[in-house]
């Protein structure tokens, strides 16, 4: 009993300070600058950080839209065929059931998400092909099919941020402690 | 101890449940009189063969060259994964696992199923980069060939799509297999660097408490973490089941979340930012959240709570003649190990406690067997899960008071209703030993 504890402990603190040795000078991180990863940090938040400069109008978007999106998502956004290319407009209230297709206009959060996503993943067959503005462009032109903003409201990093999404107050958390 | 005892020539068995389940100590007992009294119930060992045997022409030969890679045998044909999108037409592909086909619980690599919202993407892992920045004191990249300098670990997990299961939601019981109902669930032994020793040595902000990873697809899917889940027991995956990654699975690494919802798991995962509030991305905005009965909405549920499910028998797995059978099945649980798992052959009049196939590991299939014997009469099968957090698979009558059905038919065990469905699933037995889907 006392003899298995005499032999561990050495062997413990030499893991840890291995361990420790590992976090300290391992090199196998190679060190890199916040500027040398900007292009790739596409990722907004929900106040509108990181959001790239840029600006679009609703207008602008739905030529766009005609153009590279009405392929999959239809005229003016009302869906191709469901549900694989959803409609970008409307919506029916989440109280029709536990399957109510989920929208923009029914289900989203934050305006933000919109933009992130388009940017990120559309088109679906030339992702990241769109410039900022022309994601603005969409992102203005999709919030204002969904009389979410006004046909002549400017959509850039700062008034993203300030639409107020429907259904935003309407999610509740299952396991809160797991944050 | 046997709890087999011939009288008279035929074996005394002891019933653990209504409806002919035995009690799983016969399997602990003499193997030798489990498998007499098998054959002999089985009523095949009257008599003699009705021809005598003969060498067979495969023994008279010199069998085929050796592969470099073996694959199945030519006879394993129909085991295949079901895909949802066998044209590549621009949407979702899923490729369900076919559980009512295997044994065991390691999911075979070409089997584990998966889930690409863009392609499949074809990466050089020469060329593959993992960076960490955000809230950390040094941002670093990483490459396979660092990654593989770390001291690796290895855990078996599963890994099960938060939409498993959703033509569950039907109010309607679809009739088809084990796979089509719960083919986006697999288990593999995972190797890799925890991701923590990733985030101590970039040095993570104290107060930072979410992390967003990014996968380097078509669609760079991208998911919010909490940081408490990343120290927990998250890794870098870069083996699957010892070889690298499966390209439908992330080759080259991606994110291991245990027990949390598969698109969590970050496939090709090429940055981690770390942040102090979630970011919101598409996939945890709309796919993966739930509407409950009301209207509320659920968002960052996480968990793959308790389930099981019997994929010995199931549908299309017809039953030959009464006799004795093995129900078996796989159960596992997003918050631990599975404790115990209860089958019932009577609808869930009776229930008895199944044999559980060790080792028994932490949110990782465990696989139940509950010998039976069949007396030829219609019979409803059923299991039912129990975690080491006490934690039990609902009822679904239960579940559904909760959680709700669909309003709509579900004509398709394609679509989505809902997701994080973990009720239990009944197969019903008729007299000529076919099988249906039921609700009971």
């Amino acid at each position: 009993m006392s003899m298995r504890r005499i032999v561990a402990a050495p062997v413990l603190a030499f893991v840890f300070a291995a361990g420790t040795a590992l976090a300290q000078d391992s090199g196998l991180g190679k060190p890199l600058t916040e500027s040398d990863i900007k292009q790739w940090d596409i990722t907004v938040l929900p106040d509108g950080s990181n959001l790239p400069s840029g600006s679009g109008m609703p207008a602008q978007g739905a030529k766009i839209f005609a153009e590279k999106c009405s392929a999959c998502h239809g005229e003016a956004g009302k869906g191709g065929v469901a549900p694989y290319f959803p409609a970008l407009v409307g919506g029916q209230p989440l109280t029709n059931g536990i399957d109510t297709v989920k929208t923009i206009a029914n289900y989203y959060a934050y305006a933000t998400t919109i933009f992130d996503y388009t940017r990120r993943a559309m088109p679906y067959n030339m992702p990241r092909s769109l410039t900022d503005d022309e994601v603005y462009s969409l992102t203005a032109y999709i919030l204002a099919l969904n009389k979410l903003i006004g046909d002549n409201d400017v959509i850039d990093a700062k008034t993203l941020a300030q639409v107020k999404m429907p259904n935003r107050d309407n999610f509740i958390m299952p396991y809160p402690d797991r944050l | 101890m046997s709890q087999w005892r011939r009288r008279y020539g035929a074996p005394v068995l002891d019933f653990a449940a209504g409806n002919g389940l035995i009690n799983r100590r016969a399997l602990l007992g003499s193997g030798v009189t489990f498998v007499g009294s098998l054959a002999a119930a089985a009523g095949t060992v009257t008599g003699a063969a009705a021809e005598p045997l003969a060498d067979a022409p495969w023994s008279l030969a010199v069998g085929e060259i050796m592969p470099a890679v073996q694959t199945p045998s030519a006879f394993e044909k129909d085991v295949t994964r079901a895909l949802s999108n066998p044209n590549g037409e621009f949407r979702t592909s899923h490729a369900r696992t076919p559980h009512h086909r295997l044994g065991g619980t390691v999911t075979p690599n070409g089997l584990h199923f998966s889930i690409n919202h863009g392609g499949i993407p074809n990466i050089d892992p020469a060329e593959h980069k993992l960076v960490i920045h955000g809230m950390v004191r040094q941002p670093l990249e990483f490459t396979l060939e660092s990654l593989s300098r770390y001291p690796l670990v290895t855990r078996m997990a599963f890994v099960e799509c938060a939409g498993n299961s959703a033509p569950m939601f039907a109010k309607e019981p679809l009739q088809t297999t084990v796979q089509m109902l719960h083919g986006l669930v697999s288990n593999a032994e995972w190797t890799g660097v925890p991701l923590s020793t990733l985030l101590d040595e970039a040095g993570i902000d104290p107060t930072a408490k979410w992390l967003v990873a990014e996968g380097a697809d078509a669609q760079f899917l991208d998911r919010s973490v909490p940081v408490k889940k990343a120290y927990d027991d998250a890794l870098i995956a870069i083996y699957q089941n010892g070889e690298h990654l499966m390209p439908g699975n992330g080759y080259p690494m991606r994110l291991l979340l245990p027990g949390y919802q598969g698109n969590m798991n970050v496939k090709y995962v090429r940055r981690i930012k770390v942040i102090d509030r979630p970011a919101y991305s598409y996939f945890e905005t709309k796919n993966y959240s739930q509407i409950l009965p009301g209207g509320k909405t659920w968002r960052f549920h996480f968990l793959m709570e308790v389930k099981s499910f019997i994929t010995h028998p199931s549908y299309g797995l017809s039953l030959k003649q009464p006799g004795l059978y093995a129900i078996s099945g796989l159960a596992y649980s997003g918050t631990g190990r599975i404790s115990k798992v209860m089958v019932s052959a009577d609808g869930g009049k009776s229930w008895g406690e199944a044999a559980l196939q060790g080792p028994i590991q932490d949110k990782a299939f465990t696989r139940f067997v509950m010998p039976w014997r069949w007396d030829g009469q219609p019979a409803i099968l059923q299991s039912r899960a129990y975690d080491d957090g006490g934690n039990v698979q609902p009822l679904r009558a239960e579940f559904v008071a909760m959680r709700g059905e669909a309003s709509r038919p579900v004509t398709t065990p394609l679509g989505f209703p809902n997701q994080h469905y973990n009720s239990i699933t009944s197969w019903a037995v008729d007299s000529a030993g076919e099988i249906k889907h039921v609700y009971a």
